[in-house]
């Protein structure tokens, strides 16, 4: 069972068992926060985004892990942007001759 | 999607930025030009299997394998647990079900699994009480609201969802709730990877290791299948830019012949996994000797059961069905290839019932009812049918 | 003196098998609910049958049964539902709607007023539609037989000279809109039934849809078929005109109306918005040189102000989506119930 989705803590709703409300694009519903209750107490997972799963918080985003991933993916882009212009010019270059 | 500015018109976070159609193309032209060195063809394409069912049925909707060529084929691994439910699992389901004090709580996915009497959803259309649910805390409450009646939950799921069962139990046990109940069929990932890689005729270069599984056991439950195995493995998230920068990865690791485990949903996935639900896993949950496994047979320690100290939740206990009542498993019909199309050793529009006797109308096996099964996903997604297909 | 035979005599709190039998008690429900709600014929008389006087052009006739469950949810019920259904079917047709029918069935034990909510709420959307209830029927089952309530309505409207609107005139170029976001009904449904606990301020898009097909036809009158999107979504919608015309019709992911959150409802369950049926949507087939017009047209009226361009027509079979990824995605009939993955 796979289906995680992101969604950020809107609320604290109770200490034990730690729960709170996550909202989705909107949607909101209790979600359980045993599983990511954090050093500094459950009040620090205000406003922070976790992958919820059939009712239960399982992880907190890392944001910064996030920017890298995309951050990989933008040179990703640009050095295929590069290759797809050299062949581009190369294929003109070609045809000139 | 467009959405006109209202409550959250931004997007969705954390997803749209893995849809973007301009990083897909970057990522197409990188794993084509990865195949190309790799030597991959149509006629001798690099096996890549994706575990999870969720990654099926991504692969599937966006129309990722489409996007990239002949060079690669996707193998559809065992990672869906409805998939790989054995009818005599369904059975026990219905026995519970169709006892008139009994509400019988279930996700909605697996209702409509087969078994030899018909599925969940037909118990339900012949009178028993069964509800689809989104959370087993969802049927915790229902326990809770309903004191006179029997709430059974039917759990299953690989590691991923084992927390949030054990958490729910463990809660039940705190409130000392009596008419709550599990029925534990949970199962895990290593065991039937290392089955299916032990097969001589399976062919597999590489995989896509599950997400959500590794997010709650972390990355090196899957070690062996490198230093064992010597293939690598990216485990990646669900989104369509995950999963394609994830065959990017795993497919250097196959061109340099560098097998190793990496992780491409490190925003999701820690290295060693969750402390607190790999603790609440552990309270409430054993490996079981055996379990059987649609298509794939028997296999040891695959599964885990509810520890004697929480014997009052468990459903097999207390309804005397299943293993505990020492049955055995029943047959899938007959002709039924869930089991080699599971193994990945044969695909959907090879098995002589697919889209003729076996249709998302009329399903003969798990591999059609489940959005997951690559059937269903072929069935839906590549409108695949027999006269479609090239003999 | 009028008045004073119309003093209430119905005392009854619940509806019993004799509400149905025929007699005196039949009677008061029926004057005390129904026509209290629908309004008496012009002339007073009750009569087994109602006498209308049709205007020139074709007639179209259309029924349908509505048996949804809860009766009353966000943004509508089963009562508001009977009547745009059927108006709505005969809407996409190129008719004008007039007269229906109202056909009750209802379990012994339904509290009166919950049926005077329904009675009422099918009087306020038959006036918004412009149409009236003319006649009707009520029988009364037993405990058990029925989920409280089933409508039945038909609905008899005029289509003028001049105008043929058929799936079979769907041709390659043409463009797909629709009027607004998608699946609203169909979430709103799910949440209210099941054991979700979502919290969200989705609501039905119950609504008629005579008005905005009227502004369509005038802007674009070329406009080829229309269909009114419900049970199956949209993708049962353009799947039934892809078939009947014999054409292929690309959508385009990216430009589907949809609440945000609808898209996180669906995200959570894993549900796929196509799917998601619809009591508002209204799909439309019109020639590319009168698009932006029946676009306009839409916009200018609050039932289409989310109205958007979704998709083209060409050549082939069946229904395909360009994927926000960039990728295409057949897009088949959906067999049963979408299912919530969890997966």
């Amino acid at each position: 069972m796979c289906l995680g989705i992101p969604g950020r803590v809107v609320e604290i709703t109770s200490e034990d068992p730690p729960a709170g409300i996550v909202d989705v694009s909107g949607v909101r519903r209790k979600v359980d926060l045993s599983c990511t209750v954090p050093a500094e107490g459950l009040a620090a997972l205000m406003g922070k985004w976790v992958l919820v799963h059939v009712g239960f918080a399982m992880s907190v985003i890392d944001e910064d892990e996030a920017a890298r991933t995309l951050a990989a993916l933008e040179e990703l882009g640009e050095a295929m942007e590069e290759i797809e212009a050299m062949h581009r010019s190369a294929a003109m270059l070609e045809e000139a001759e | 999607m467009n959405e006109r500015g209202e409550g959250g018109g931004r997007g969705m976070r954390f997803a749209d930025e893995f849809r973007d159609p301009a990083r897909a193309r970057a990522l197409v032209a990188a794993i084509r030009a990865v195949l190309k060195e790799i030597g991959a063809t149509a006629a001798d394409p690099v096996h890549v299997m994706e575990i999870c069912g969720g990654h099926t049925h991504a692969i599937f909707r966006y129309g990722i394998d489409r996007m990239l060529g002949d060079g690669i084929e996707f193998l559809h691994g065992p990672g869906c647990p409805v998939c790989v439910l054995p009818m005599s699992r369904v059975d026990d389901c219905l026995e519970i079900a169709e006892r008139e004090e009994v509400i019988f709580a279930s996700f909605g996915d697996a209702m409509r699994v087969p078994g030899t009497r018909g599925s969940l959803a037909d118990a339900k259309a012949r009178g028993a009480d069964v509800r689809m649910v989104y959370s087993p805390l969802d049927a915790l409450e229902l326990a809770r609201r309903n004191p006179d009646r029997e709430v059974v939950f039917f759990g299953l799921g690989f590691e991923t969802t084992m927390p949030s069962t054990a958490l729910t139990v463990l809660q039940a046990a705190r409130e000392r709730l009596g008419n709550f109940s599990l029925f534990c069929n949970h199962i895990l990932v290593p065991p039937p990877i290392r089955a299916l890689l032990r097969d001589p005729d399976m062919r597999i270069d590489g995989f896509i290791g599950p997400g959500h599984v590794s997010m709650v056991t972390g990355i090196h439950i899957y070690d062996f299948i490198a230093e064992e195995f010597g293939r690598p493995v990216t485990v990646s998230g669900f989104e369509p830019i995950d999963l394609m920068q994830s065959v990017l990865m795993v497919l250097e690791d196959i061109r340099d012949a560098t097998p190793r485990i990496r992780n491409q949903y490190a925003r999701v996935v820690p290295e060693h996994g969750n402390k607190a639900a790999l603790a609440a896993i552990d309270r409430v949950f054993t490996p079981r000797d055996a379990f059987d496994w649609r298509g794939l047979g028997e296999i040891d320690r695959s599964g885990v059961k509810i520890r004697p100290e929480f014997a009052r939740w468990d459903a097999e206990e207390k309804f005397g069905v299943g293993y505990a009542a020492g049955k055995s498993s029943g047959r899938e019909p007959e002709g039924c290839m869930c089991g080699e199309v599971v193994k990945g050793m044969m695909k959907p529009t090879e098995c002589p019932m697919f889209g003729t006797i076996c249709t998302p109308e009329n399903p003969m096996g798990a591999l059609m009812v489940s959005s997951e099964g690559a059937c269903a996903a072929y069935h839906l997604y590549a409108g695949l049918r027999p006269e479609e297909v090239a003999s | 003196m009028k008045d004073m035979e119309r003093l209430p005599r119905l005392r009854a709190r619940h509806v019993t098998l004799a509400h149905g039998g025929g007699g005196r008690a039949m009677r008061d429900l029926v004057e005390e609910v129904f026509l209290e709600a629908f309004g008496r014929p012009g002339d007073g008389s009750l009569e087994d049958q109602a006498r209308l006087e049709l205007p020139p052009g074709r007639t179209a006739f259309t029924t349908d049964s509505f048996v949804v469950s809860p009766l009353f949810f966000p943004g509508g019920d089963i009562g508001a539902l009977a009547v745009n259904g059927t108006v709505n079917d005969l809407a996409v047709g190129g008719a004008r709607p007039l007269w229906l029918s109202a056909a009750f069935i209802i379990e012994e034990g339904t509290a009166i007023d919950l049926l005077r909510r329904v009675a009422a709420s099918m009087a306020r959307e038959a006036r918004k539609a412009g149409v009236t209830i003319v006649t009707g029927d009520t029988k009364v089952v037993g405990r058990g037989q029925a989920d409280g309530v089933f409508v039945t309505t038909a609905g008899i409207g005029v289509i003028p000279p001049g105008r043929n609107l058929a799936a079979e005139n769907v041709r390659p170029g043409d463009v797909v809109l629709v009027n607004g976001r998608l699946g609203d009904h169909g979430a709103t449904i799910l949440n209210a039934r099941g054991d979700l606990a979502l919290e969200t301020p989705i609501e039905s898009d119950c609504r008629p849809l005579n008005r905005l097909m009227e502004a369509v036809l005038a802007a674009a009158p070329s406009c080829r078929a229309a269909r009114d999107a419900t049970r199956g979504g949209i993708a049962a919608a353009l799947n039934e005109i892809a078939e009947a015309a014999g054409v292929r019709i690309e959508i385009d992911e990216a430009a589907l109306p949809l609440r945000s959150e609808i898209r996180g409802f669906c995200e959570i369950l894993g549900l796929d918005p196509l799917y998601l049926a619809n009591e508002g949507v209204l799909v439309t087939f019109v020639a590319p040189e009168e698009a932006e017009a029946a676009l306009a047209a839409m916009r200018a009226l609050p039932e289409g102000q989310d109205a958007a361009v979704i998709g083209r027509v060409r050549q082939g079979r069946g229904v395909v989506l360009d994927t926000v990824l960039g990728g295409q995605r057949i897009v088949d009939m959906l067999v049963g119930d979408q299912l919530p993955r969890i997966c």
